[in-house]
């Protein structure tokens, strides 16, 4: 299941001065204000799962010394334990070792999806968030055909067209998300090109040309590390959900989907094939939402 | 307002349209002959005859392209060489499983969503984290392995629900619940969100100041104002509900869509493939214009005088 | 507590409080916001409760009705509503007595009303949610008569309409119709009239004149004294959550005690601290007459003479048409628009919502181009060529915009906005130089450099976005509300800034404003906008004194003030 974010960006109120603020006079819900200034612990546990996702991606090999590839057949479907931590396959290999070494595919594939989308989207985006009404026109149907086909389906027919593999459901996946994107990046732009000081830049002596460049173009790049991260989470869901189905990585990689499909077979004598993988997917995309709908939050009080 | 009704007819024929044009334009793009396309990996003499003959692949493209856009609207699909059967006649029948799933499984979250976003939007703050934790782990859950959890403890070792078919409703309840549950995480997250923001809103101090309860005040005006971004969001979630059944269905070995469409994608089956991805984007286009109209119509601000 | 008329006897009050303090659970360090506060109000009294942002004054009238908030905690030694302890009330017995007893009234009636539901369904769910009335057609014809008593005409057309279809004004009567459909004794208002027009302002106020002749007790918060004159019998100063000074409004106003109070007097800005400034005003006791109370304020230096043309505005029109949706109406925005400001004068633009004198302010900025007529800049064509080949001359011609927040980039510290507007062609060094010095000039310094504006207060952006225009070194800088959104005290401060350097550097202002006491302390001439038209121009002073327009004369009756307010209103009835 993809999620866009419902927030989209919309206007916030802009946050007062802080003598402004010692008065009262705003809803009364403003006085709680003062208490969050520390880091949410959950954010900081997210941050720290992260930087493990990236390391076991980058260096596997430090968190396990089993191969994820070549297994044992005597030691077959054997429990978690001391030994492997979370069990062995109907193969014979180590589980941890392969949710470990599969850190990499879902982040890879799951970022190249996201660097797709993206970057098409906020070509598209700025372009449609012009004053030109023909041009937002045109642009805003084609997102609204691009985002007609359902993620999953729409990946389906590029493979079917381009074929199995990371980089076909990587690309799929990334033209899926462009509406997404496009949409989100397209509205930042019109908010930006009609707040005031873009409108009244002229005033100082500025060109139409300078004042896309000096400001609104770095007022439009400054939230796409936000919208990056805020989706990079259902991106990955999308991703495992095509591995799962067979469309992306084939078996033996040790990827998290293919590594689930799998376990079906095992399910009635075996639960650990099925769980652990399953547990390391939803964690990752809770990381990654923690950390977006932070960055967002922190954001949206910034628009003004 | 009618006019901003008409108008929004339009686009969506307009979108409609450009899906069935992308498709002919990618069809096109793509290196190799369009019979080697549609044929995928179905090898016999006189296929690729059979094929050119039946898209008229000798004539000028435009000309092409006039008569595919006529046999879309008339439903005419063509032919899935690899099953040998009118691809109207191969979705059609697996349409019904998978429409019965999307739907229950919408109705669930949209039902599961609605009630836990009424009773703690505005509560107290325990309350509220709680679900917002909730929500979250199963906005973030994959449906698949969702439904891997939930086969293994009710099917396999509670044995109250079958593993798989379509006998009964009891082989929809599982399926069901797997798809509406990352679903309604979601929702709720979004209709409580939205109602909490609502509930900052100045009118809402008038509205107490008048006396009414806090149940009340949520019923009768909060609710109509969180619809607002949770009907923006329908189109997508009837996107993500057909995309989801087709997982769905592979995890519970639920003949649907989902099957035919992936035994599509393995064998090259374009025309097939194509003609589910068009059916997905025609609904999904119905769907989310019935929505914004919806939208104008709860909305009064939208309708211009 | 029904409609009748009561006499001005001592009836019971309806409301009792005393050593009233609120206190929100982990803010402001534990202590309380509002501490000490007392209030008693009697049916037909009108009591204000005065203050600048951040007095505690909308606090106090909500915990009233024990609407503070999430995590408000009160405390009081007596708080008694018609004769009950309302310190043991429960929720169910608030929600009784809220709409019945009491009612409120908020600022701005389009986010105050529900815009999903019609008029006619506000008005009528206090009487619905307490069962007053069960049958519809009852319900109904109280709804209209509620209406109709507030002053909306076309009642039944009217109840079927939502908030954003009707005027300012009027949408802010089906407010008060809202809160009073039940017959409340106490009203509450909050700032009911401080987002509307004065002509709009004057009918509201009417409205709950009214209600306090029938009998209503009224508890009116505002930061405006003129308005509070007219019609309060009694005012409670407040300041950081404490009353600072309270009585009888002619006494608190005409002889007040407390330096807060003094202050915030002497602040209004009117004809009679034109050329002093606002913010050093000190209270004299006449040495003749004990009773007699002068406002001195210091003199600033004198303004040079009218010099030459700087801005010539000719013939000025433009219209607007409304988009498809809407029906492609025109709209005439301008017409026929004729002034011009001379070096070291400040020439005033006064007029209503709707009046064009923004409109004016963007053509005469070239942001917008007129439709007809010429707008000339140091005797140079202006509107009527290409931006590029007027770039030279923009640095001559700079703007003050009302909201300072938004027109400053979020990314841009304080050193990178007035940075902007100087010229890229000096040293970095020298450009540092002439930050810090315009810095100084307007009241901030060197520490400022590196704040983001959205760590400043209100005044201290104004500040700055007056470094900015002062940083191009202009000919004609044009001031759209710079002052409207600040607190009295503040706005005392920003206006005294402009005054001096204009005298100072003889900069010409084109001041645009709706508050006509600011108008006639600042502006040497004075241009009257209505519906597009000038209908009135000429010496301030002599325009605002003697006006002979009909407009003009009619803007200067609604305007509050509070020496008539003193005079003539309800204050001095009860006298």
């Amino acid at each position: 299941m993809t999620a866009p974010s419902h927030r989209a960006f919309d206007t916030a109120v802009p946050l007062e001065a802080p003598e402004d603020l010692a008065g009262l006079e705003a809803s009364p819900a403003a006085a709680a204000i003062g208490v969050r200034r520390r880091l949410p612990p959950g954010l900081i546990l997210s941050g720290i799962f992260v930087a493990v996702l990236i390391a076991a991606s980058i260096a596997p090999s430090v968190f396990t010394h089993f191969d994820p590839l070549v297994g044992d057949f005597s030691e077959g479907l054997k429990p978690p334990g001391w030994v492997h931590l979370f069990g062995t396959d109907r193969l014979g290999r180590d589980v941890f070792a392969r949710t470990i070494f599969g850190t990499r595919y879902s982040l890879l594939i799951g970022f190249g999806g996201v660097a797709v989308g993206l970057g098409a989207g906020i070509v598209l985006g700025i372009i449609a968030g012009q004053r030109n009404r023909i041009l937002d026109e045109a642009v805003s149907r084609l997102f609204d055909m691009l985002s007609s086909f359902p993620g999953v389906l729409l990946a389906m027919l590029i493979v079917t067209f381009l074929g199995q593999g990371m980089l076909n459901i990587a690309i799929a996946v990334g033209i899926a998300g462009i509406p997404k994107f496009g949409r989100v990046v397209r509205a930042q732009t019109q908010l930006i090109r009609d707040a005031d000081y873009v409108t009244q830049a002229a005033i100082y002596g500025l060109s139409r040309w300078q004042v896309f460049i000096r400001h609104v173009l770095p007022n439009v790049l400054v939230a796409i590390p936000i919208i990056a991260t805020v989706y990079i989470g259902s991106t990955i869901l999308i991703v495992s959900g095509l591995s799962f189905l067979g469309l992306g990585p084939q078996p033996p990689t040790p990827e998290w989907g293919v590594m689930l499909a799998e376990s079906r077979d095992v399910l009635r004598v075996a639960w650990w094939p099925g769980v652990f993988p399953g547990v390391a997917i939803t964690a990752t995309v809770i990381a990654f939402s923690v950390i977006g709908n932070h960055l967002q939050q922190r954001f949206e009080g910034r628009l003004a | 307002m009618w006019s901003r009704i008409i108008s929004r007819l339009l686009t969506s024929l307009v979108v409609a349209w450009a899906s069935v044009t992308a498709t002919f334009l990618a069809l096109h793009a793509l290196p190799g002959r369009i019979q080697d396309i549609l044929a995928g990996d179905v090898e016999y003499p006189g296929l690729r005859e059979a094929i050119a003959a039946e898209w008229g692949l000798d004539k000028s493209l435009p000309m092409q392209y006039f008569e595919f856009l006529s046999r879309i609207v008339r439903g005419d699909f063509g032919t899935s060489y690899v099953l040998r059967q009118p691809v109207i006649e191969v979705v059609g029948s697996q349409l019904l499983p998978t429409i019965e799933l999307a739907l229950t499984a919408g109705v669930l979250a949209i039902l599961i969503a609605g009630l836990i976003a009424l009773l703690t939007a505005g509560r107290g703050r325990l309350s509220r984290e709680l679900a917002s934790f909730v929500e979250l782990v199963f906005a973030s859950t994959p449906v698949f392995w969702l439904g891997i959890l939930l086969l293994m403890v009710f099917s396999f070792n509670l044995r109250w629900f079958p593993v798989s078919g379509t006998e009964g409703w009891d082989s929809l309840v599982l399926p069901a619940i797997t798809l509406a549950l990352p679903t309604a995480g979601l929702l709720t997250q979004v209709l409580r969100e939205a109602m909490e923001k609502t509930l900052d809103q100045p009118f809402v101090t008038t509205v107490r100041s008048r006396g009414v309860g806090e149940f009340v005040i949520r019923w009768r005006h909060v609710l109509r104002h969180a619809l607002l971004p949770a009907v923006t969001l329908g189109g997508w979630l009837i996107g993500g509900l057909l995309g989801g059944a087709v997982i769905t269905e592979k995890v519970f070995g639920r003949p649907g869509l989902g099957t035919v469409t992936l035994g599509a994608v393995l064998t090259h089956d374009v025309p097939v493939v194509l003609t589910v991805v068009l059916l997905a984007a025609f609904i999904h286009v119905a769907a989310s214009t019935l929505l914004d109209i919806l939208y104008v119509l709860i909305d009064p601000r939208l309708r211009a005088q | 507590m029904t409609g009748s008329a009561l006499q001005k006897d001592r009836a019971a009050p309806i409301v009792e409080v005393q050593g009233l303090s609120i206190g929100f659970a982990g803010a402001n360090g534990d202590k309380p916001i509002v501490t000490d506060f007392d209030l008693t109000i009697r049916p037909g009294e009108c009591v204000a409760l005065v203050g600048e942002s951040g007095s505690g004054k909308s606090i106090t009238a909500r915990s009233l009705l024990n609407l503070a908030g999430e995590g408000a905690r009160t405390a009081a030694r007596r708080f008694v509503i018609k004769g009950r302890d309302a310190r043991n009330f429960s929720e169910a017995d608030w929600r009784k007595l809220r709409g019945t007893v009491t009612g409120l009234v908020m600022q701005d009636a389009l986010v105050s009303l529900d815009p999903l539901r019609t008029i006619g369904q506000e008005v009528a769910e206090v009487i619905s949610s307490h069962r007053i009335l069960t049958n519809p057609g009852a319900i109904r014809d109280r709804t209209l008569e509620t209406l109709g008593k507030v002053g909306i005409p076309n009642p039944a057309d009217r109840a079927l309409q939502y908030a954003h279809q009707l005027s300012g004004g009027l949408r802010q009567r089906a407010l008060i119709a809202s809160a009073i459909a039940a017959d409340p004794d106490l009203i509450i208002a909050d700032e009911p009239t401080t987002s509307l027009d004065v002509t709009v302002q004057a009918q509201v106020l009417h409205v709950l004149a009214e209600r306090i002749r029938e009998g209503a007790g009224l508890l009116l918060i505002s930061h405006d004294l003129a308005v509070v004159a007219g019609i309060a019998d009694r005012v409670i100063v407040m300041r950081d959550g404490r009353v600072v000074d309270s009585g009888p409004t002619r006494d608190v106003l005409t002889h007040p005690r407390h330096p807060y109070t003094r202050q915030l007097i002497a602040a209004i800005p009117s004809g009679q601290s034109r050329g002093s400034r606002l913010a050093s005003a000190r209270f004299e006791l006449g040495a003749a007459d004990p009773a007699a109370i002068a406002i001195v304020r210091e003199p600033l230096p004198q303004r040079r003479a009218a010099g030459e043309v700087v801005l010539e505005v000719e013939g000025i029109a433009k219209s607007f048409v409304a988009p498809k949706a809407a029906g492609r109406a025109k709209s005439v925005v301008l017409q026929d628009i004729s002034f011009d400001v001379r070096v070291g004068e400040v020439v005033g633009i006064v007029g209503e919502s709707g009046s064009g004198k923004s409109t004016c302010a963007k053509i005469v900025l070239g942001l917008l181009p007129p439709d007809e007529g010429e707008v000339r800049l140091l005797g140079q064509p202006w509107s009527s060529v290409a931006e590029a080949h007027r770039r030279r001359l923009r640095r001559k011609l700079q703007y003050i915009p009302q909201d300072a927040l938004s027109s400053f980039d979020p990314r841009y510290r304080v050193s990178d906005i007035i940075a902007e507007n100087l010229p890229r062609s000096d040293s970095r060094i020298a450009r540092l130089d002439r930050i810090v010095s315009l810095l100084e000039l307007v009241g901030l310094n060197a520490d400022h450099l590196n704040r983001l504006p959205r760590s400043l207060s209100g005044g201290q952006r104004q500040r700055v976005s007056i470094a900015r225009a002062l940083a191009a070194e202009p000919a004609v800088i044009v001031c759209d509300e710079p002052v409207s959104a600040l607190d009295i005290c503040i706005q005392a401060q920003v206006l005294d800034l402009l005054t001096e350097l204009q005298s100072r550097l003889g900069t010409a202002l084109l001041f645009i404003s709706h508050d006509l006491g600011v108008i006639e302390h600042l502006c040497d001439r004075v241009l009257v906008f209505q519906n597009g038209r000038i209908v009135e121009q000429g010496d301030a002073g002599a325009v605002l004194k003697h006006p002979r327009h009909a407009y003009t004369q009619s803007l200067l009756a609604s305007v509050p003030d509070i020496r008539r307010g003193l005079g003539t209103g309800l204050a001095a009835a009860h006298a």
